[in-house]
């Protein structure tokens, strides 16, 4: 057989084989085949563990996710403005936005779920998505929520309560003895409950306060190390909105809102840093720090534009909250990684769907 | 241009070695951030450098080659294996060299920043696009897996060279003497 004929160089040919090839063979096909299982592996191909990929199936399965649309956070605006840090960011971190005079900032402020036709009047939850661009190059994003802290500890509870929430085939609706079994589980996920039952809605995304939720490192000019979580301060005054105004007010009336403030003016929010005391849960999202830790206000946010976020350019990024510049990094908060696994998941497959003519235009388009 | 010696010289050895071991911890990295919930923070840290880094290194490997050759294959090697170890090189060194780009290209298209750590980043190359963004982003998976199956394979045949055959084609790149 020609294949297993050899000859060296110089030397003679046919000469008589002194071993047999076939354990040989069988060493490198064993070889070969262990690589590739193992790539195969950690690639997510074989085994059920759970991935990005498998995580954000679960989060289509749970919402009314529309091809070219975001995931999560589905309906927003693109909004853009400048960020001003104050006299003491600096003190904070080397980020260059603390100490740039003034950033231009992009961003999109958005209400929670996967609808992006979703009603304003009926999402508990707001957000506000921003990406500063300083003049080294670099970029800070950030994703943030209008809730105080995460629902649940984990990756795994995350993923069981967004399972909790997928419809049940047989009834159309989600299971809701799955939801109670998160909210028996889940201490926090039954204080989110109360946080969303409870806490008073405002009038506007001007007037609601954004939280980091999750905790970064900043490190200063003398490389000390400082845990840190965040949040937007709203400068407008908070005009809470009750059940019977909710329920009159429109399916956009948080873009319609908007958009007769900034014909005013900018709107405002402080960037308040909160630095962790020892004990401060760094590592874990769904427990808040004290309201008693010191505080310290970073700049001020100013947005003067909107567009939809289908003219804007908020449409085509994907807001990372672990995009950071020198002088911030993330915690080793595990739901911190995987949203920032997930974002790209989800960034990856909208923009597919844009690119192969998904209608990314809602049906009405409210906000120009 | 062949080398008299019969062997690689020691830049180009140094280099396949050395990158050997980076591509094939590329590919993990790769798949692994792209699937992991927990550790795409530090593996895209990685990656991103390091495609980097095989991108400079490919093009001195290149030069190299070109310019001091490859030792000749066994004058018995059979023609269908002489080809397809020919084919399978030049398919290495193109993909060697488009993967960094593609990469770099694609972030460019995707919008996001190209961070090589340290403060350190390149610019764009490519107009931020969805279109754009989405068809590198599927080419560079895709390529992956084609290099992948081509590294497997090329070193499939250098232990088949050096186990079964036993002529010399594994140790013209492992020694710079018989």
């Amino acid at each position: 057989m020609s294949l297993f004929r050899f000859r060296r160089e110089g030397g003679l040919a046919r000469t008589p084989r002194a071993h047999s090839p076939l354990p040989w063979i069988a060493l490198i096909a064993l070889i070969l085949g262990v690589l590739a299982l193992a790539f195969a592996w950690f690639a997510g191909w074989v085994g059920n563990r759970l991935t990005a990929q498998r995580f954000t199936d679960s989060i289509e399965a749970s919402g009314t996710t529309q091809p070219g649309f975001r995931r999560a956070h589905s309906k927003g605006v693109c909004v853009s403005g400048v960020f001003t840090p104050s006299a003491q960011a600096a003190t904070l971190s080397t980020a260059r936005a603390f100490s740039q005079p003034q950033v231009p900032v992009l961003g999109r402020l958005s209400i929670g779920g996967g609808d992006p036709h979703g009603a304003d009047n009926s999402a508990r939850v707001r957000s506000i998505a921003l990406q500063l661009s300083t003049d080294d190059g670099q970029q800070w994003r950030m994703a943030m929520n209008s809730f105080p802290f995460f629902a649940v500890p984990t990756v795994a509870a995350f993923h069981e309560q967004t399972l909790a929430q997928v419809p049940d085939p047989a009834t159309g609706k989600p299971d809701p003895k799955r939801m109670a079994a998160v909210l028996e589980k889940y201490p926090s996920a039954r204080a989110f409950q109360q946080w969303a039952k409870t806490a008073p809605w405002s009038t506007s995304w001007a007037s609601t306060t954004f939280n980091s939720i999750n905790s970064f490192w900043f490190t200063d000019a003398q490389g000390r190390q400082r845990a840190v979580r965040w949040r937007w301060e709203p400068q407008a005054a908070f005009v809470e909105m009750d059940a019977a105004q909710r329920a009159a007010a429109g399916v956009d009336f948080l873009s319609e809102d908007l958009r007769r403030r900034l014909a005013e003016g900018p709107v405002r929010w402080n960037l308040v840093v909160t630095l962790a005391a020892a004990g401060d849960a760094i590592d874990d999202p769904s427990v808040a720090w004290p309201a008693e830790r010191e505080q310290v206000v970073a700049g001020v946010l100013s947005l003067q534009h909107m567009q939809s976020q289908e003219a804007g350019a908020c449409g085509e990024l994907n807001f990372d909250p672990l995009i950071l510049p020198t002088g911030i990094r993330g915690s080793d908060d595990p739901v911190l990684a995987a949203r920032s696994a997930v974002y790209s998941q989800s960034f990856n497959r909208r923009e597919r769907e844009r690119a192969s003519g998904a209608t990314a235009a809602p049906a009405t388009e409210h906000a120009r | 241009m062949s080398p008299r010696t019969g062997h690689f010289n020691l830049l180009a050895r140094v280099l396949h070695w050395s990158m050997a071991v980076m591509i094939l911890a590329m590919l993990f990295v790769g798949v692994t951030m792209v699937a992991s919930l927990q550790w795409r923070p530090q593996l895209i840290d990685l990656h991103r450098p390091l495609g980097i880094a095989i991108g400079v290194l490919v093009l001195l490997r290149l030069y190299n080659r070109l310019r001091h050759g490859a030792p000749p294959l066994p004058a018995d090697l059979p023609g269908w294996q002489v080809l397809a170890a020919k084919a399978s090189h030049v398919l290495l060194y193109a993909l060697m060299l488009a993967m960094p780009l593609i990469g770099w290209s694609m972030l460019s298209a995707g919008g996001y920043p190209i961070v090589l750590g340290g403060g350190l980043h390149l610019p764009a190359i490519v107009p931020h696009s969805p279109a754009l963004y989405a068809a590198l982003r599927s080419a560079h998976s895709l390529l992956a897996y084609v290099l992948f199956a081509t590294v497997l394979l090329h070193l499939g045949a250098a232990l088949f060279h050096l186990w079964v055959r036993r002529d010399g084609v594994f140790q013209a790149m492992a020694r710079g003497r018989d």
